[in-house]
């Protein structure tokens, strides 16, 4: 490593930012400030601006700057497998250091005309995800939850149930508690040879937090275009992310748009996400990821931005009705379930899985009625009836079943409950599978 | 022109470069940042004394202080000539297909156009001819379709044709005429021209009012809330109601003969079902492969921001560009808030003093101005050529109050607002129908045009049909105030007819290779069944009776939809919707 001149005064500190007079620096580079890493994010004349990812707590006017002429980077090989690291790709594990080539990470866009359309169905035998909101390699995806939310238990329950080669865990203000109940997961499960772990807990400092997906992602493209594997990246908690973001702007004097957040926050996120591809050679990488929310509301700008980026979003919710966790129906949706269904799952999935929808939104109508004090109608006794059976057997998240006994049971469901006209499904479906009770 | 100018870099905020320049500087001028043997292309977008404010269109890792910068003396351009159709360019006109490898490495770039590519020309105008910029000197045949070789754009005033090639096989680089101009001095012209993207081209005798439908194909779009050759729309919409299958669905379907997708600032993989399903989809008019009129100009919203800016432009120059050759160009941008924001984020480095919501001042300017390239002309020689625009916004937080949905609806005609409510209970397209208007239903031009080319009632059925859902919807409100019981019976009548056309008309499946497209004939057939049956009477008792009825109907109906015109189960269907509805007459007369 080639090091560079080192500078004896700091200008000016803010909470996350310090300022120091320097030649021949290139932007983005990497410093030390005494001990602590830096990146360059701004050169006016010869003021270099430095955030400094440990804060800047106790930083001297006269600590010195050393500029490392590096970018962020990661040393990357088959080694990386079954490692926890930081947000600097350093090892937490007490293991080996790493012996792979640096690779800048964030590095360059895929050219979309060399990604291929994402085409493989990614089973997780949740039905309330594989039928309604089924999801594909290649594909980016977050959960919507509200942190009292079992999210990270789902989340780690498809990475390990979807047949992936690689799971790679990008931790952002995790809690302790969560770290290690991930550590032991994966050991417990027996998946630590296809697991990378990168993270950055409560009690490290939030501007490192930064690091965290870019480090994720390079891993994740070594693992899929040179070894044309097949990687699951989960990345939890990215409000966390856009928070140490709007940190750095601020500090920054960036003149803040909605909810305080910069200006530029859709393409920050979007520069991550968009990784997500299916690669020519087979590789590919799948996003799977946690936006926790403010008691639901999805308008706040993170969740808007991400919405906008991402292929769909989950949401869990509470049904006290069967008292289980569920997928909601309603506000999910994965935007390249077309791609499968029906295609590579039975041709009257998305029939089934419209109509199913349809007749559950008939259920929460007569639920409102019923709040409002207002009669039922028969029909709307059945709809309720159906809901119940739907969720318990469906949509909550402990059903574990392959995509044709999904439908095959929501096709019973429909026949126990419904007649033929009130599924408004093709006559060729209702032919072969409709099945009414004999009276 | 001046092309000496240079710089040194003093001052780097993420992808804005400060850059002190001796020599002169225009405003928009394209600059090179020569970085480690890369020269990344910049735009100036300011200039204060003797510093260039740059946005680069690329990344600025690595870049130092002091760093050369070369300015180019022209503004940001691109090659006009037959090869554009089928083709996939970034927001800077890059070929992406030209690019070497899997990723975009930075400075990377590729020409637009192949200059040796050959193709078959034969000349329109005469030798001595009087001609001017935009005129056609002769045609060659790109993708099946006729492609005018014009006076370049730039050259102004009138010229003299003295020399036009014969008809034959020449490079797209060839000299295929020369121009004589007023002093007497001679222009090459070959088939590839330039023109600055920015700069709107006006070469045409006049622009009236829109006036012919744009067939899409679409029901809620053709029936309700027509789009014109020529036209302005846009379409809002909160993520997750449908903006990209409806904007898909426009360019597979629409009546135009040329269709330029510009992705700003979206999803990569929506591009990619572009790629991967146009070349084998057939184009509903011309039974060709979609592909051979579609133009793609990709800037993915992981591209770099300041390209998502030009990407617009650059397909609009595009699209003037096949307007002027008489042609009917639909141009789609998914979507103008991204651009907006891209906007937002230079003037936010800029310092200068933010708009609402951070957005620069003049966003509602720079709005209305580029919606105002679209339009249907009349050009010199009398043809007829179109750009019907059509963008997409993304609000934040699904609020329309925010500033570039405001700013949009000033400067459009059309407004297809999509509700999440209609997208959570799964109605598509989820445009709705009460918000949703068509300015153009107002137009005495194409109200005249409508009644002698589509229908003789054709605005009769639309106002029918807006004001029966307007009166369903009502009722609906009071149902669910009152609750079933609380309401007179003809609430659920009002309510059931509502629901009647939304399910028949209005909603439409996408993804069904019959119901996705409905031509206008089938439309307006369809409708009239539809609102007959609306018009009648039913002697119901019970309001249970109502929906069980409407919602025979409504299955039937559907069915309808899902059969090829006038097959023998379309007929079936016809048929079975005629006998319950005499039926449920008849009960009437029994009474």
């Amino acid at each position: 490593m080639e090091v560079r001149k080192h500078y004896s005064r700091i200008k000016n500190i803010t909470k996350a930012t310090c300022t120091v007079q320097a030649d021949g620096v290139g932007n983005e580079e990497l410093a030390l400030v005494g001990d602590r890493l830096a990146q360059v994010v701004k050169i006016v004349g010869q003021d270099v601006t430095l955030q400094v990812f440990g804060g800047t707590e106790g930083i001297f006017t006269n600590s010195a700057t050393t500029f490392l002429g590096q970018f962020p980077s990661l040393r990357v090989g088959e080694d990386l497998a079954g490692r926890f690291f930081n947000a600097y790709g350093e090892p937490i594990d007490n293991g080996p250091s790493l012996t792979g080539p640096l690779r800048e990470i964030g590095g360059p866009t895929v050219n979309p005309v060399r990604r291929l359309q994402p085409f493989q169905l990614i089973a997780t035998g949740i039905a309330g995800i594989d039928l309604n909101n089924t999801l594909v390699a290649g594909q980016k995806i977050p959960f919507f939850a509200d942190a009292d939310q079992p999210y990270n238990e789902v989340m780690a329950m498809v990475a390990l149930r979807a047949k992936t080669d690689k799971i790679i865990l990008g931790g952002m203000g995790l809690t302790n508690d969560d770290y290690l109940y991930f550590k032991q997961l994966f050991e417990g499960e027996g998946v630590l040879d296809k697991i990378v772990c990168f993270i950055n807990t409560t009690s490290d400092a939030p501007v490192q937090r930064l690091l965290i997906p870019d480090m994720a992602l390079t891993a994740a493209e070594y693992f899929a275009v040179e070894h044309q594997q097949s990687v699951l990246v989960l990345l939890t908690d990215m409000t966390l992310f856009a928070d140490a973001l709007s940190i750095v702007s601020n500090r920054m004097d960036q003149i803040p748009s909605k909810d305080s957040m910069p200006g530029s926050l859709y393409s920050d996120l979007a520069r991550i996400y968009e990784k997500a591809a299916q690669f020519p050679d087979g590789g590919s990488i799948t996003i799977i990821a946690v936006t926790t929310l403010s008691e639901g509301d999805i308008t706040h700008a993170i969740p808007d931005n991400t919405g906008y980026i991402t292929e769909g979003q989950l949401f869990l919710r509470k049904d006290s009705e069967v008292g289980k966790v569920i997928v909601d129906p309603f506000r999910s949706l994965s935007r390249l379930k077309q791609l499968v269904i029906g295609k590579k799952t039975r041709e009257d999935h998305p029939q089934v899985m419209n109509a199913a929808v349809r007749l559950y939104a008939d259920a929460a109508n007569a639920r409102t009625k019923l709040d409002n004090g207002f009669d039922l109608t028969e029909y709307d006794e059945r709809t309720l009836r159906f809901a119940r059976a739907y969720s318990t057997l469906i949509l909550s998240v402990d059903v574990n079943l392959d995509t044709e006994a999904m439908l095959n049971q929501t096709w019973d469901l429909f026949s126990e409950h419904f007649s033929r006209e009130e599924l408004g499904i093709k006559e060729q479906f209702l032919d072969r599978f409709y099945h009414p009770p004999v009276a | 022109m001046n092309n000496s100018s240079t710089g040194l870099v003093k001052g780097i905020i993420a992808n804005l470069l400060m850059v002190e320049f001796d020599g002169p500087v225009a405003q928009n001028e394209i600059c090179y940042v020569e970085h480690q043997g890369l020269s990344l292309m910049g735009e100036v977008i300011k200039i204060s004394d003797r510093i260039a404010y740059v946005q680069v269109f690329d990344s600025t890792r690595g870049i130092q202080g002091g760093t050369t910068v070369r300015f180019n003396g022209n503004m940001l351009e691109v090659e006009l000539g037959p090869g554009i159709l089928s083709r996939k360019y970034d927001g800077l006109q890059n070929d992406l297909d030209a690019l070497e490898g899997i990723f975009l490495e930075r400075g990377i770039r590729s020409r637009a156009l192949d200059p040796d590519e050959r193709w078959d020309f034969e000349p329109l105008a005469k030798v001595g001819e009087r001609v001017r910029a935009g005129d056609w000197l002769g045609q060659v045949t790109e993708n099946h379709q006729p492609h005018k070789i014009m006076v370049p754009f730039r050259f102004k005033g009138f010229y003299t044709v003295e020399k036009l090639s014969a008809p034959g096989n020449y490079r797209a680089a060839d000299e295929i005429a020369v121009l004589l101009d007023e002093r007497g001095q001679r222009h090459s012209v070959t088939m590839i021209q330039r023109w600055p993207v920015k700069l709107p081209l006006n070469l045409y005798r006049d622009k009236p009012r829109p006036h012919k439908l744009l067939e899409t194909g679409l029901r809620t779009m053709d029936t309700l809330h027509p789009m014109l050759e020529g036209g302005v729309g846009f379409v809002p919409g909160p993520f997750g109601s449908g903006k990209t299958v409806l904007q898909h669905a426009i360019s597979r379907q629409a009546a135009a003969d040329v269709v330029i997708v510009a992705a700003c600032g979206e999803r990569a993989n929506e591009v990619v079902e572009i790629f991967t399903e146009f070349p084998e989809l057939d184009d509903p008019h011309t039974g060709r492969k979609l592909m051979e009129r579609t133009v793609i100009i990709a800037n993915t919203s992981n591209m770099p921001v300041a390209a998502r800016e030009a990407s617009v432009y650059t397909a609009m120059a595009i699209g003037e560009y096949y307007r002027q050759m008489g042609l009917r160009v639909l141009l789609l941008a998914d979507s103008t808030s991204r651009w907006a924001q891209a906007l937002r984020e230079m003037s936010n480095r800029l310092e200068d003093l933010p708009g609402p919501d951070a957005f620069p001042m003049d966003l509602s300017a720079i709005i209305s101005g580029f919606y105002a390239r679209a339009g249907i002309v009349t050009l010199h020689n009398g043809q007829e050529g179109s750009i019907t625009f059509i963008g997409t916004v993304s609000p934040a937080g699904g609020n329309l109050k925010e500033p570039v949905t405001e700013s949009t609806k000033k400067a459009t005609r059309c407004f297809y607002a999509l509700s999440q409510k209609r997208a959570d209970s799964k109605r598509y397209p989820a445009v709705d129908p009460i918000m949703s208007y068509s300015k153009y239903l107002e137009y005495p031009e194409f109200v005249e045009y409508a009644a002698e080319h589509i229908h003789p009632r054709y605005i009769e059925f639309a106002r029918t049909i807006k004001n029966i859902l307007l009166r369903g919807n009502e009722a609906s409100d009071q149902i669910n105030i009152l609750g079933d019981d609380g309401v007179p019976l003809d609430y659920h009548i009002r309510l059931w007819r509502a629901e009647l056309l939304d399910f028949s008309i209005l909603q439409q499946d996408a993804f069904d290779t019959v119901d996705a497209m409905t031509p206008i004939a089938r439309q307006m057939e369809m409708v009239a069944l539809v609102l007959e049956i609306c018009q009648r009477e039913f002697p119901f008792e019970h309001f249970e009776e109502v929906s069980r009825f409407y919602k025979k109907l409504i299955n039937t109906l559907k069915q309808m939809n899902y059969s090829p015109f006038n097959s023998e189960a379309y007929q079936q269907y016809r048929r079975q919707t005629e006998d319950m509805v005499r039926e449920q007459t008849q009960a009437l007369q029994a009474m």
